[in-house]
Order: structure tokens, then C-alpha cells, then sequence
């Protein structure tokens, strides 16, 4: 049985014909981000058109973390490069987000970036304009694929956490999941009818089905503790011989938030921009003397996984990894994190 | 809530070359605005980031004592992107500074203690500035025995001659220079660093090293401060890594699960014997 599911008292239903009607209205007070096609793929973006949303995929080939923490975003922009210029910071966005048809694993990635850019000590200011008043409506998981793994580590694919509303197809409906009061609000203006109990139960089913479908949990109890004292065990010369420092995981992976800062200016002003960065790269940790302390995919490869199964624990309470299995699927070169983290629980 | 990726404009106001080669410069800001100046409060061993508009930006620790009001200093080195552009730039004109970042030297646990400073070449600059905090006037009483141990590869590449100068006639410091090889005006001593420890033998009991320098310093001096008695709380170094965001987020400058930028650039050796060998 699915862990957190709920779904009895307030639940709704919405015939599948009419989410893009739905969608049009909301796209009057909100920008969408929901899963679109483009070729082949099936990718996160901004719509314009509730015609544009594709509901029935099974994972989009990007994670939506960009709407949160784009890929490339200005810090400021300054008209002359003296540094007594004004700086200008570009102002948010015009109207509130709704992020549309987001899977559990990536919903919880957001709650992971909530916790990593609105510590305490620590407030990014950008991040959390764009966070401001962002509505998730989620879509349960009905197909996972044979490379997700959520289940492993604390998830599940029809998971609520981080939700307003979750959507579950049930055939030519879905039953919409009340799990907020944004939620709530969201849905004011819709009429949408009381899912009954008939619905509820074929929701139910339908979210069994998908977890017996999942492949079997890693057994990766006690991961930490063996991380913890195997820095310099052999056996990562072996798990990362093949990986080439590609980055492909890191840039697909929706937890990871490493960047760089760069300038790009013109001859009177320019911007100052902050870009996705991959720990894979060799040149990220190069030092302007020459010394680099994690000079080859060993080092990176070790630090990627130190850094999701280790040290966030240690920093922030919380692993990096939502089991999305991207990285599994868009790796050139078959490096598992599964098959890596079975082994080091093996040691 | 404050955006702490807009930089602090500055007035730089003297650039003083402190090695023969020219690849070193000593840059003095002052504050543009008078509310950033009453913002900015540092402890010696705290870094910026130095920011140039359509450069970038780049690390530097705080070479001047928080007991000089109203200028910051930081001495650069010539070996890239920003600092070649840093090195062009004459007094007047403008740059930026984000900080002050990192934790620094832990000046309350220092007070009473005889302090012992062992530096290299370049990694003297946070040295310094700890120096002359402890030196001036008001907080002179607050530290014990001082000995610097300052040493460069040749007597061109010493920085802050003029002041070291100054230190050498004080009879509350005990200053020892040396390079690795002298020329024919030098009278000084010869020799690597850590001998030269070993020579000066400060005492132990009550006092705590502090170490910062090139990587092949530090590992020769280390053994030597231990053998001297120096347990590894009480040995203090100040680390560098590749940094960009100077918060602990951007992922460059972590060693196990301590950031560099934030929780150091300075650790006593104890931490950092609790943390992988992974810089």
C-alpha cells in the first residue's frame, strides 16, 4: 500500500476532456509550467494553452527543478563595468506560479530546495521569489519506469508531500486529491464533483498496481554509516572506472544545485549570471595555482554520492536523491546509482 | 531580506607591489558608502570575494587588521581572469567586495595564549592582518609571547617588507624571516620554513600555532609544531579552495561535509583530521 495515501475525504473528479478548459482558467492568474511535447520528448516548460499540457507521460526527460533555480539566471545587470555602476536586479515573476502535472519523486525535489536555499543562515533571495506563492498540482504515478527507484528512499509514486492538489487518472477521469488550502482555493471556481467512493476505490488500485509494477526496493539500510568510513576504500576505483565526467546526472538530477557565478559583459555594461555547474566537471574544483582535489571521475564521482548519501544528512538533515532515476536512464555509459549504492552497502 | 550576491562598492586608494617580480600588490579600499563601512565587521582570517563588473569575482582574505578603521587591504596575486584585470587598475577607481565571508581566526580563544605565526610566501596575508590585530595598542595586552615565522623562496618574494621592518625593532615580537635561498644583499637566515621552526622552538604549553602557506610548508611544518608540543587543537591553519558563492551552496570548496568558505577557511588540525584528505 501506498504509504501517505489518503484519498477519502476530499476528493474531487475531473474528467480528463475538461483539464484543458481548467488549465486556460488558471493560466489567467498564473504561469504554468506543466509536461509538454517537443519532438519526441516529453520536457517540463511554461504553457500557454491548456492544450499544450501532455498528462499521460511517464517521466519528463528534464526535472521541472529550472522553474525554481534556472539554468542560467541574472543575479544583475549593470550598465557600465565600473563598479560604482548601478546594479539592477531583474524583478520576479508577473504572476504566481502553478506547477502542473509534476510527479511525487520531482514534488519532493522542491521540498529538498526549499530546505537547501531557505536555511536559516542562508536566505537566496532569488529562489525564494521565485518559490513565492507557487501552487503544485501533482499527478500520482500510475506507470512507473523500470529505472525509478523512489520507493527506496522514503518516496513513493503517489506520495503527497510537498502536493496542493494530486491528480490520479483513473481512465477517462482523474480524481483530484484536496491537500491544502491553496489546493482548496484552486479548485473554487472549478464545481468539480465529490470523487464517491467507487473512484476512490479504483484510485486505490490504481496505486497498487503501480507500486507492485515498481522494481524491488535497493537494500540500502545503513548507507550513511558505511559511506562514513569508506572515503578511501578501494572499491571506488571499480564503481567509477567507466564514468566519463559527462555531467549528464547532474544536470538532469533534480536535487543537484551546484553553480558557478560568471560575468558576461559587452563594452558598456553586462550581467553577472549564475549557471548550473557539475561537481563531474573536472575543471570545477581546479584552483588558480593548479592544485585540484578531486583531479579525476574518481574523486567527482565519490564526492556526488558522499555529498546525496553523507554529508547532506550531516548539513541538512536530508538525502540528495529522490530516486527519479534520470541518471540511470540518460547515462551514456550505464553507471547505476542503484547498482552503486547496493554495492557500497554490500561492503 | 538582503541579497548577499550584490556586491559593495570601494574606492581603491593605494596600490603598493610588494614583490620584486610585480605579481603581488597590495590593494587599500576605503567604502564609497559610509553604511557599508558600519555593515562590514571582520575578524583576521575572514575573506570577500573581490569583484570586478564584466570580470568576476575571486576569494581574498582580509590582509589588513579590523582595527584599521575605515580601509581594507588584500594582497593579490597576478594568475588569472580577475586578478590580471585587478592588477591594470589604479587608485580611484572602483571595484567590489562581498563579505566578510568565512569564520576566521578564533581571536577570544587566542586571548591570554602565547601565540606562535608560521608562514609561507603568499599565505602570510591573514597572518598579518592577525598580527597586527594583536599588535595594536588596545589588544597588545590581551596576547602573550608573540613569535612570527614568516618565510618566502627568495627575499624578492617577501611581502610587507617595510612593516616587517618595523616588527624586527619591537621587543614585544619575536620575529624570525628567512628564504629558502638568499642574494648577495641578503643577511638574513636561509632556510625552509619548518627548520627554521624547529630552531626558533616557541614553547607549547599555553600556546597555539597558527599555519597557513603553500601545501609542501605545511606538511613538512606540521610534524615539527607537534614535536615542539603543539597538540592538534591548539594547531590552527587556514585553508583555500576553489569558492564562488563564499555561502556554502555553489559545491566547489567542501572537505567531507565542512565547507571552506563557511564553516572555515580556518580549522585547528584536529578538525581537519576528523575529515577526509581530499585538499
Amino acid at each position: 500500500m501506498s504509504q501517505d495515501m489518503g484519498y477519502s475525504m476530499n476528493a474531487k473528479v475531473i474528467k480528463k476532456e475538461d483539464i484543458a478548459d481548467f488549465l486556460d482558467t488558471l493560466l489567467k492568474e498564473y504561469e504554468v509550467f506543466a509536461p509538454v511535447k517537443r519532438d519526441r520528448l516529453v520536457v517540463f516548460d511554461q504553457i500557454h494553452s491548456g492544450r499544450e499540457a501532455f498528462l499521460t507521460f511517464t517521466a519528463t526527460v528534464n526535472s521541472p527543478k529550472e522553474i525554481l533555480l534556472p539554468q542560467s539566471e541574472t543575479l544583475f545587470t549593470y550598465s557600465s563595468t565600473d563598479s560604482a555602476a548601478d546594479l539592477e536586479v531583474p524583478s520576479g515573476r508577473e504572476k504566481p506560479c502553478l506547477i502542473f502535472g509534476i510527479h511525487p519523486c520531482d514534488v519532493k525535489s522542491i521540498v529538498f530546495l526549499d530546505r537547501i536555499f531557505n536555511e536559516e543562515e542562508y536566505k537566496d533571495v532569488y529562489y525564494l521569489e521565485r518559490r513565492k506563492g507557487i501552487v503544485v498540482v501533482s499527478m500520482g504515478c500510475i506507470k512507473p519506469r523500470s529505472t525509478c527507484f523512489c520507493t527506496s528512499l522514503g518516496g513513493g509514486p503517489f506520495s503527497t508531500e510537498g502536493s496542493d492538489l494530486q491528480l490520479v487518472d483513473i481512465g477517462d477521469e482523474c480524481v483530484v486529491q484536496v491537500l491544502s488550502d491553496k489546493g482548496e482555493k484552486l479548485l473554487g471556481k472549478a464545481r468539480l464533483e465529490d470523487a464517491g467512493e467507487d473512484r476512490l476505490s479504483m484510485t486505490r488500485k490504481v496505486a497498487e498496481d503501480a507500486e507492485a509494477y515498481m522494481a524491488p526496493k535497493l537494500n540500502i539500510d545503513g548507507l550513511k554509516e558505511k559511506l562514513d568510513k569508506m572515503f578511501d576504500d578501494p572499491v571506488w576505483d571499480v564503481l567509477t572506472e567507466k564514468c566519463i565526467s559527462c555531467g549528464v546526472c547532474t544536470y538532469l538530477c533534480p536535487t543537484c544545485y551546484c553553480f558557478d557565478i560568471v560575468d558576461e559583459a559587452g563594452i558598456s555594461g553586462g550581467e553577472r549570471l549564475r549557471l548550473w555547474d557539475s561537481c563531474q566537471f573536472p575543471l570545477f574544483t581546479l584552483q588558480a595555482s593548479g592544485e585540484n582535489p578531486r583531479p579525476t571521475s574518481k574523486e567527482r564521482y565519490r564526492q556526488r554520492i558522499m555529498h546525496k548519501f553523507s554529508y547532506l544528512i550531516d548539513n541538512c538533515g536530508q538525502i540528495g536523491c529522490v530516486g527519479c532515476g534520470r541518471c540511470v536512464t540518460e547515462c551514456p555509459v550505464n553507471l547505476d546509482i542503484r547498482q552503486v549504492l547496493t554495492a557500497i552497502s554490500n561492503r | 531580506m538582503k541579497n548577499t550576491y550584490l556586491p559593495t562598492p570601494m574606492r581603491i586608494e593605494r596600490v603598493v607591489v610588494e614583490t620584486e617580480d610585480k605579481n603581488i600588490k597590495t590593494f587599500s579600499l576605503s567604502f564609497l558608502r559610509k553604511e557599508d563601512e558600519a555593515d562590514f565587521k571582520y575578524v583576521p582570517g575572514q575573506f570577500a570575494e573581490l569583484s570586478l563588473l564584466g570580470k568576476g569575482e575571486a576569494p581574498f582574505g582580509m590582509a589588513s587588521s579590523p582595527m584599521q578603521t575605515g580601509r581594507l587591504e588584500f594582497t593579490v596575486n597576478k594568475i588569472g581572469l580577475v586578478t590580471t584585470e585587478l592588477h591594470s587598475m589604479e587608485p580611484g577607481e572602483t571595484v567590489g567586495i562581498r563579505g566578510p565571508l568565512g569564520n576566521g581566526y578564533p581571536v577570544e580563544a587566542l586571548e591570554g595564549k602565547d601565540i606562535v605565526v608560521i608562514g609561507g610566501g603568499f599565505g602570510f596575508s591573514t597572518l598579518r592582518a592577525l598580527t597586527n590585530f594583536m599588535l595594536d595598542q588596545q589588544n597588545r595586552c590581551n596576547f602573550g609571547d608573540i613569535t612570527v615565522i614568516y618565510g618566502a623562496r627568495n627575499p624578492g618574494l617577501l611581502l610587507y617588507k617595510e612593516e616587517l621592518s618595523e616588527w624586527g625593532k619591537r621587543d614585544d615580537l619575536q620575529l624570525y624571516l628567512t628564504v629558502d635561498k638568499g642574494d648577495e644583499d641578503w643577511k638574513g637566515r636561509v632556510g625552509f620554513v619548518p627548520v627554521i621552526a624547529k630552531e626558533a622552538a616557541p614553547r607549547a604549553d599555553n600556546a597555539y600555532a597558527l599555519v597557513c602557506g603553500p601545501p609542501i610548508m605545511i606538511k613538512f611544518t606540521l610534524p615539527v609544531v607537534q614535536e615542539l608540543g603543539f597538540s592538534p587543537e591548539k594547531i590552527l591553519l587556514s585553508l583555500e579552495m576553489r569558492m564562488k558563492c563564499g555561502l556554502g551552496k555553489c559545491g566547489r570548496c567542501n572537505i567531507g561535509n565542512k565547507y571552506v568558505c563557511r564553516d572555515g577557511p580556518v580549522f585547528t588540525l584536529a578538525q581537519l583530521n576528523r575529515l577526509p584528505q581530499e585538499y
